[in-house]
């Protein structure tokens, strides 16, 4: 099983309720808690797992702007994992999900410098490493209503934009909508090979409108008025 | 996953992560927001587990958006309120020096206070409401004490919206109606910053997307929805609709329009008399009984406009016997919007629009409503009684918000939207524009504004209603205004909001005359929810020449330490969302959808642990107090013993209450019914909302269609069954125009100015006409039109507490254009000075290829006084982050006075703005205008240096030793 998003572009308007869904459920959750400093002082910080970055790019004839949400991509070559000292970042056999034991972690950062999406943050105040953990506390807990072992950020999305699946499972729901909208790599010439996908803006839709003829202008004395009943 | 066969199975032996045992799921109602989600919370020790949206709920359906998923971080607020505070003897109103009082206490102060007024002058009380959910409450508690000065904040809000809705088509925009997300082909978004429906835009837009339906945002600036959309329009601030009516000439040039829907469901083939000079111009031919009359083409004769088996003539110009000259309405539409005034050509540059793109988008709906038309066979009356077995949908729909209501153009603009929806026969069909239960009303819905202000005696009817004619307006004998606000008066006649931000300016005038008691609920009016800030706190501490306040008596209830507590006497702290009962009426803002009535409550999540209360219970606890009529037996005894008792037992009429669904004794009746005295406890066991589906006969056309106009009849929700004829042409406007000209029988404006406003802005028509201010502004002096968005993840002044939004924005910048701000000198994150005619301001610049080039804007309600809302004083808010509402003045620049509101409607026109920029010196860092830091108040909570949430010991995942051994960790 290989676990993992699909993040659809078009539709990401960029609310932020997949960052903090993601944020109070893993606060409580296994990897939490999720600290913030300075909550409220001067430059507030803190862990998170999941950040929208909005940004414009350029496109022609005009530039565009982007709704990008990142978190882990759960990458089949994890380098996040190869240079852990103590074991702590590990992937897991069964379904691919990238975790941290927090308490094998001593928070030296490695993990998050060979991460090249930036997806990891080191908690400021337990001064171990968090990340996105697929939600790995929900998509198996039979306590829960079926419909709703999802990790948190997809089952709040309000665009639909984040579906989760299993990618080995051609007929999952991310397979599908992946074959079906062109998913894409994050940066696949660095070589990570990560499991999330993105799916791109669709092409802008066009209306096709009939040629209007160019009659004489149109006067409102040569108005016929046409037979209705009211 | 919504299919069985992906759902992941159980792969190994994780841990217990959840104490299931432990935790309880409540079911309740989001108030992060104004949109009013259901909510599924799960609370443990005394603290929530998580939010999530329920998934049955009708307004959002499981999904829940960035603040609504931020709801711990309210609930653990530093800025709660604890305890009622009285500012003590001897202190200076705006230093904060509090008393903590009891409750019994704060409410003998104030009941003793209101006791007072309500014996002597009621209106001395002035009651105004802010982001509040319980109108029909505080409504209906100011007119049972008796006072015409309540409104909430629509004012400042949404009234053009509203009332041109009403006034139209009787529904509107947002709250009233919606777009046929499931249908739509094409849907046109004018205005709408990133809420204003939160999270049903949202899922609406997704559908749009997934079924390839083209989405238009008009928007001078490209966040949040507008970057999503398959075309984005920088509009021109204020020009809508100027664009709208492009659109129409578009439309009428090449009779692109829908002349059956026009002529069953609109006033346009009703006739209008045409005597220029006389007393009426302008207004509809009608019959002996009253009623407008048509030209039947068929018995080539005038006839009743209601009468159901007629042809009516949609465009021609007939004489009368008696030898008048009338045209129909469309013929006027036709004479006034073919203008070449109103040609693409003519209007591209105005709007910032090319004139090929605004012909190419007219055709576009055209094509889509005539060309790709839906049709839903279900058969259906129509109110003459006739049946047919289907409806034909035009699918091009619209949504329109702030950026067309803001200005004082934006009741005109927003009555030219609904002119385009008519003659696209998109208004409540298939993939149209959706009424959304209890709307449609009829036009407008019929309740006119109390006037009698009596000494302890309820009004005869609710403070605020709907004027048809001069003699509905609150001024006395002298033309001056009877309300504190001066809604309905003559410089704001169809004013159905009120106008809270005219308020405490007006009170320290003492115009139209002093007040006694400012009592605010959840209204920011000290800040962020006034125009001209800095003045109006000085105008808050303003003293007479006695020394006395101006205001003698400030009272606010709020929840949290927001700028306006501290200009406060009396201080009455509520409780948050989590912690109260509440209900969300369909008496009040409904929370409908198109195709079912619903409504919904809240209930007590966690205890609140603070000396707080609900400002519903204190409504009704000072209603038996004070003796108010329906809260008190013929004995004196109080009817309701709590807010609980009160919703189930007060019945607005017979068998119609607060709250519609599982009435009747044994709660098996719905919409109408006896009280049932276990409605709380069926709420709750239903998920905290009720959904009362309509049949498919009655889901569109409802302007028109017997069964549903009989049935909301019966639910008490429109007063006759007679067809709701959309009016697109206004004889009420009309009405005033004439009284503005001097041609009125009745009652006319008694100042030359108002009388000029009412011949120039009352037209029956829409019009575009440049927003007030800047008609009075030196040309090229402020080159920029200057406005305030909201973002997606916070809600007014309230989410910079929140611990979690916070860290996403805690400094909003001034966007601006980037190649017109380098082609100015200005670089990214420079500081720059904003100048208007009513001050400057510092701010700090960031800029973006996605914003009108003469367009600069922010966030609004980021910025804050240092020391409020449980922040430090060195607060990224106060320090770095700004208001422009100290730019914006509330009086016109060369009417002082004149508000600067919209002139029929009088909607702040908060988004009229035009500034000058200028870059700031190198030296000049930070924001300016700087404001003393607000002393600590007593006993809000230690805000805390950092925070390490979770409501249980986190259980971690622990990898085994034989899984490091066999895969190592060390590369």
């Amino acid at each position: 099983m290989r676990l993992g998003l699909v993040i659809d572009l078009d539709t990401c308007v960029g609310c932020h309720g997949c960052a903090t869904a993601c944020k109070q459920w893993n606060t409580s959750g296994t990897i939490g808690p999720l600290s913030d400093t300075a909550p409220y002082g001067k430059d507030p910080d803190g862990a998170w797992l999941n950040r929208i970055r909005t940004f414009e790019v350029e496109e022609q004839p005009v530039s565009k702007t982007v709704h990008f949400p990142m978190s882990c991509l759960h990458c089949e070559k994890a380098d996040c994992v190869t240079v852990c000292p103590t074991g702590a970042s590990y992937k897991r056999d069964e379904d691919g999900i990238v975790l941290v034991d927090q308490d094998k972690c001593m928070g030296c950062n490695l993990c998050a410098w060979a991460c090249p999406y930036g997806a990891r943050e080191l908690d400021p105040v337990q001064g171990v490493m968090k990340k996105c953990t697929l939600c790995v506390d929900r998509i198996y807990d039979e306590n829960l209503p079926e419909a709703e072992r999802k990790p948190a950020c997809v089952l709040t999305c309000p665009t639909s934009s984040r579906l989760f699946g299993d990618f080995d499972d051609p007929n999952s729901e991310v397979s599908q909508a992946v074959r079906a909208r062109d998913g894409q790599d994050l940066m696949p010439e660095l070589g990570y090979a990560p499991t999330n996908q993105y799916l791109p803006p669709r092409q802008p839709v066009e209306v096709s409108v009939h040629a209007v003829e160019e009659e004489q202008p149109f006067t409102v004395k040569g108005w016929i008025n046409k037979m209705i009943a009211r | 996953m919504s299919s069985t066969e992906h759902v992941i199975k159980a792969s190994d032996d994780l841990p217990q992560f959840e104490n299931h045992d432990q935790q309880e799921v409540k079911y309740s109602t989001c108030y992060m927001c104004a949109c009013r989600c259901g909510i599924k919370v799960t609370v443990e020790n005394d603290q929530v587990r998580f939010i999530q949206g329920n998934p049955n709920h009708p307004v959002n359906k499981g999904v829940l958006c960035g603040k609504g998923n931020a709801g711990i971080m309210k609930q653990n607020s530093p800025a709660k309120l604890r305890v009622p505070l009285l500012r003590k003897a001897g202190s200076e109103r705006g230093a904060a020096e509090f008393e903590e009082i009891s409750w019994d206490r704060a409410l003998d102060i104030l009941t003793e206070r209101l006791q007072r007024i309500r014996e002597t002058d009621p209106k001395k009380l002035a009651f105004f409401t802010g982001r509040d959910q319980m109108q029909a409450l505080t409504g209906l508690w100011a007119s049972q004490f008796g006072t015409i000065n309540w409104a909430a904040h629509g004012g400042f809000c949404s009234v053009n919206m509203a009332a041109a809705g009403l006034y139209t088509t009787g529904h509107s925009f947002w709250e009233f109606g919606e777009p046929d997300w499931d249908n739509t082909k094409y849907f046109m978004m004018w205005g709408v910053a990133e809420d204003h429906a939160s999270n049903p835009i949202k899922i609406g837009l997704e559908k749009l997307k997934r079924r390839g339906a083209k989405f238009v945002a008009i928007n001078p600036v490209r966040t949040g929805y507008q970057a999503i959309a398959d075309e984005w329009v920088s509009i021109k601030p204020g020009t809508d609709g100027l664009l709208a009516l492009a659109f129409v000439h578009v439309l009428l040039k090449h009779r692109l329009i829908d002349e059956e829907f026009l002529v069953r469901y609109t006033n346009a083939p009703q006739l209008v008399v045409h005597a220029p000079g006389s007393s009426e111009h302008g207004l509809l031919l009608r019959s002996e009984d009253g009623r407008p009359v048509v030209w039947d083409m068929v018995g080539e004769q005038f006839t009743g406009a209601h009468d159901p088996d007629v042809s009516p003539a949609l465009v021609g110009e007939y004489q009368t016997p008696d030898g008048r000259t009338v045209h129909t309405a469309m013929r006027l539409i036709l004479d006034k919007y073919l203008q070449p005034e109103y040609s693409p050509g003519q209007v591209a540059e105005r709007c910032g629009v090319a004139a090929e793109d605004i012909e190419r988008m007219a055709l576009e709906m055209a094509q889509v409503a005539f060309q790709e038309s839906i049709r839903i066979d279900v058969e259906w009356t129509d109110w003459a009684g006739r049946t047919h077995d289907h409806f034909i949908g035009r699918p091009v729909s619209m949504h329109a918000m702030r950026g067309v209501s803001a200005h004082s153009n934006g009741f005109q603009s927003c009555r030219a939207l609904h002119l385009l929806q008519a003659l696209l026969g998109s208004i409540d069909c298939p993939g149209g524009h959706l009424a959304k239960p209890p709307y449609p009303k009829h036009i407008p819905p019929h309740i006119k504004p109390a006037r009698t202000n009596q000494p302890n005696t309820a009004l005869e009817s609710p403070p605020l209603g709907f004027p048809t004619c001069p003699e509905d307006l609150l001024v006395d004998d002298q033309g001056k205004a009877l309300r504190i606000d001066k809604a309905y008066s003559w410089d704001a006649p169809l004013a159905s909001h009120g106008m809270m931000h005219m308020v405490i300016h007006n009170a320290v005038k003492g115009d139209p005359y002093p007040i006694d008691t400012l009592m605010l609920f959840m209204a920011n009016m000290a800040w962020n929810s006034s125009m001209n800030t800095a003045q109006t706190m000085e105008m808050l501490r303003a003293k007479d020449d006695n020394g006395e306040y101006k205001i003698p008596f400030i009272v606010s209830c709020d929840a949290f330490h927001s700028e306006t507590v501290n200009y406060s006497d009396l201080v009455l702290p509520d409780t948050t969302y989590l912690e109260r009962y509440d209900t969300i009426s369909m008496l009040d803002r409904p929370i409908s959808e198109p195709h079912a009535a619903c409504d919904a409550i809240r209930q007590p999540i966690l205890d609140a642990g603070r000396d707080v209360r609900a400002w519903q219970e204190v409504m009704v606890e000072l209603g038996g107090r004070l003796g108010l009529p329906i809260f008190i037996n013929e004995d004196g005894s109080r009817v309701y013993k709590d807010y609980k008792d009160f919703i189930v037992n007060y019945e607005k009429a017979p068998g119609i209450g607060f709250l519609a669904g599982w009435r009747g004794k044994n709660g098996d009746e719905h919409l109408v019914g006896e009280p049932n005295p276990e409605q709380w406890e069926t709420y709750i066991d239903h998920e905290c909302f009720f959904e009362y589906k309509l049949p498919e006969n009655m889901r569109y056309l409802r302007h028109a269609n017997r069964d549903y106009l009989e049935f909301a009849q019966r639910a008490g929700w429109v007063g006759s069954t007679e067809q709701i004829v959309i009016e697109l042409y206004s004889e009420t406007l009309q009405t005033f125009r004439l009284a503005g000209e001097g041609l009125y029988a009745g009652p006319k404006p008694p100042l030359a100015p108002q009388a000029e406003r009412l011949a120039t802005y009352f037209d029956p028509l829409p019009f575009y006409y440049t927003p007030l201010e800047q008609q009075q502004l030196e040309a090229g002096e402020y080159p920029f039109y200057a406005i305030n968005q909201r973002p997606m993840h916070m809600y007014h002044s309230w989410d910079s507490q929140n611990a979690w939004l916070r860290q996403i924005t805690a400094q909003n910048y001034l966007y601006m254009n980037r190649a017109q701000a380098e082609a100015m000198g200005i670089a990214d994150l420079s500081w720059v000075w904003l100048r208007s005619h009513n001050g400057r301001i510092r701010v700090q610049a960031k800029l973006m290829d996605g914003v009108q080039a003469d367009t600069v804007w922010t966030w609004n309600a980021i910025g804050k006084q240092a020391g409020a809302w449980g922040l430090s004083d060195d607060a990224n808010e106060s320090s770095q982050g700004f208001l422009m509402n100290h730019l914006i003045s509330q009086s016109l620049p060369e009417q002082a006075s004149q508000s600067n509101s919209d002139p029929i409607t009088g909607q702040a026109a908060w988004y009229d703005l035009k500034v000058a920029i200028t870059p700031a010196a190198a030296h000049e860092q930070g924001s300016w205008p700087e404001f003393v830091a607000l002393p600590p108040l007593q006993l809000a909570q230690r805000a805390a240096d950092e925070i390490s949430y979770s409501s249980h010991d986190n259980v971690n995942l622990v990898r085994s030793n034989a899984d490091i051994l066999r895969k190592g960790g060390l590369s």
